[in-house]
């Protein structure tokens, strides 16, 4: 009885070695080695010489990054805005004992399961000025109608914020419907009793109750915002000229196209440290909870 | 039962016979929600059936006058990326190359890793398991160019073997946690019971654990036949020019500056790429949401 065990055990730790290895090496190595880069002269090739913050200088004094970071901080409170109140709303509308409530159900998700590429292309085409929705209206008998956002520099980066909120707002509605679901009935026939506003009661009792739920789907909706790079590509290129660039594609760009890998490890050390920051309230509030259960 | 599990404004009073303006209000609000989130599906499946004359005259939302399937042929087998004209099948079985072998050995991996987690506990798991969830949240910019380095220095990048590779570390996290949390729902003493009567390491797992484990590998299934066909930026880097997929051709087809746009083409290009997850999402139906439920416990 006893050796078998031993054997089993042993098993068990030949088999986990290989992942705990994989583990090490990509998710604390790579980034490890990311931010060492970073403090680098590193261009084409990779090198040691330590130039201090020199690359993060460099970057804060580049137009482009700078247009990056605002474009991440407007698509990211917009983005993250919108699909959360566009999410409740339709959670909110479906909770109503509606009839076909599984085909809107269906028709709400169908874009998450959508390719970011997939979206981007067919967004660009619908607000294209040449073919698309403005020439639509125009062709239609109002001939002035102007609508070139897509290759307006000042409003381009909206037309991403909104085909990236019609793709993920249904993420938000399924998880909001099934808190929506959890919520005690016996609140409900409260309220019913003392007369309260249906839209009071969802305003100032469920929404608190939604809490976690809402919580959740922040942080899933900012870390998407961060690694925001594919509808970006596909719908606009980054530009007009720069103006939609984003950080995921200045780092890639400066890595993959313009041979300056310490400028790109320092951009991507300043998106590790935007990730761990959106991260750090909610590790806060698990390492509270833990710590008030005991 | 259902109806005291969902809420509802006239829990208390019987339902009304007579249609209420708030009843007309709630379905205008779900169906002009509906359309808008059609509207785009729409778009490219009309315009894919048009010629490219029809679509010159500028009214995109209209019925194409004859369905002509020429652009999805074209899309399919002809369309050009730059210099290459071999159309979106290239991508197409580029993408199932890439997707079957990935599919199999991430689903396993996270399996397995999940199955150690919970039955054999090794000294620093719950660091590893701490390292994995915290590789979730990783952006790919800060990984990638180390990643580049030791895969090449293995002769890994641009392989097919390299890109499989790469979805299998990038589903780890998540594959990880979710079979970790569906073996410690199960009861321990069916685990105790395999071992008593003498099965190893391996054997519990494959006899006992894994024909118990169909519904999780149904939701594996689904966050990672999505997941990995909609990549787009781990098969530009690793995949190189032998196994480019599938979204990655596609952008280069509508994207590519070469000639003259052909709008219908690039729209049954589209259609034919979103195909895949489309058709996995409206037959998985519920098992799709609970995909997602599985995925947000790690946010």
């Amino acid at each position: 009885m006893k050796y078998p065990l031993i054997s089993s055990r042993l098993a068990a730790r030949l088999t986990i070695l290989p992942f705990v290895v994989i583990a090490l090496t990509i998710f604390v190595g790579c980034v490890l080695w990311s931010v060492q880069l970073s403090f680098t002269s590193s261009k084409l090739l990779p090198n040691s010489d330590f130039v201090g913050l020199d690359q993060y200088i460099r970057l804060f004094n580049t137009t482009r990054w700078i247009v990056s970071l605002k474009n991440m901080v407007v698509f990211g409170v917009l983005f993250t805005s919108g699909s959360l109140v566009l999410g409740f709303l339709l959670a909110v509308f479906i909770d109503q004992k509606v009839r076909a409530e599984s085909f809107f159900r269906t028709v709400f998700l169908y874009p998450h399961a959508l390719s970011f590429v997939v979206t981007g292309l067919a967004w660009q085409w619908f607000l294209n000025p040449a073919l698309g929705l403005q020439e639509m209206v125009r062709v239609a008998g109002w001939e002035s109608f102007t609508f070139d956002w897509l290759v307006n520099r000042d409003f381009a980066i909206y037309t991403v914020v909104f085909a990236a909120i019609w793709q993920a707002s249904g993420l938000v509605m399924a998880l909001m419907l099934a808190g929506l679901r959890g919520v005690d009935p016996e609140i409900w026939k409260a309220t019913k009793i003392d007369g309260v506003p249906t839209w009071r009661v969802y305003l100032h009792v469920i929404v608190p109750i939604l809490g976690p739920v809402i919580f959740t789907s922040v942080i899933l909706l900012s870390l998407s915002v961060v690694k925001g790079y594919d509808i970006v590509v596909a719908m606009t290129g980054g530009g007009p000229g720069i103006a939609t660039e984003v950080p995921a594609k200045f780092v890639l760009d400066h890595l993959l196209q313009r041979a300056n890998i310490g400028l790109a490890m320092a951009g991507a050390t300043v998106m590790l440290l935007t990730v761990i920051a959106a991260l750090a309230p909610w590790l806060y509030l698990k390492h509270v909870k833990k710590g008030a259960n005991g | 039962m259902t109806m005291t599990q969902s809420s509802s404004t006239s829990s208390l009073n019987k339902p009304k016979k007579i249609i209420s303006k708030e009843r007309i209000a709630i379905y205008l609000f779900l169906i002009i929600c509906s359309l808008f989130f059609l509207l785009p599906l729409y778009i490219v499946l009309v315009t894919s059936l048009k010629t490219m004359p029809e679509i010159r005259m500028g009214n995109i939302m209209s019925w194409p006058e004859t369905w002509n399937t020429d652009a999805w042929v074209k899309a399919w087998s002809t369309a050009c990326t730059g210099l290459q004209c071999e159309g979106v099948s290239v991508g197409f079985w580029n993408s199932i190359k890439i997707l079957i072998p990935s599919l199999f050995v991430s689903i396993m991996s996270g399996a397995i890793c999940g199955y150690v987690l919970s039955y054999w506990r090794f000294k620093g798991a719950e660091l590893f398991f701490g390292i994995i969830l915290f590789g979730a949240f990783i952006p790919y910019q800060a990984l990638i160019y180390p990643m580049i380095k030791i895969f090449a220095t293995f002769g890994l990048y641009g392989t097919l073997p390299g890109i499989i590779l790469v979805h299998t570390i990038f589903g780890l996290p998540i594959m990880t946690l979710i079979f970790r949390n569906y073996y410690s729902t199960l009861p321990s003493e069916i685990f105790k019971a395999a071992r008593v009567d003498g099965a190893g390491f391996f054997g519990v797992f494959f006899h006992v654990l894994l024909p118990m484990s169909t519904p999780i590998l149904i939701v594996a299934v689904i966050l990672q036949v999505t997941g990995i066909w909609n990549d787009f930026l781990l098969g530009l880097i690793f995949g190189g020019r032998e196994n480019m997929p599938m979204t990655v051709q596609l952008n280069n087809i509508v994207n590519s500056a070469r000639g003259a746009k052909e709008y219908n083409v690039n729209m049954a290009a589209t259609f034919l790429t979103a195909l895949v997850p489309l058709l996995v999402y409206f037959f998985s139906g519920r098992w799709f949401v609970r995909g997602i439920a599985a995925g947000a416990v790690k946010g």
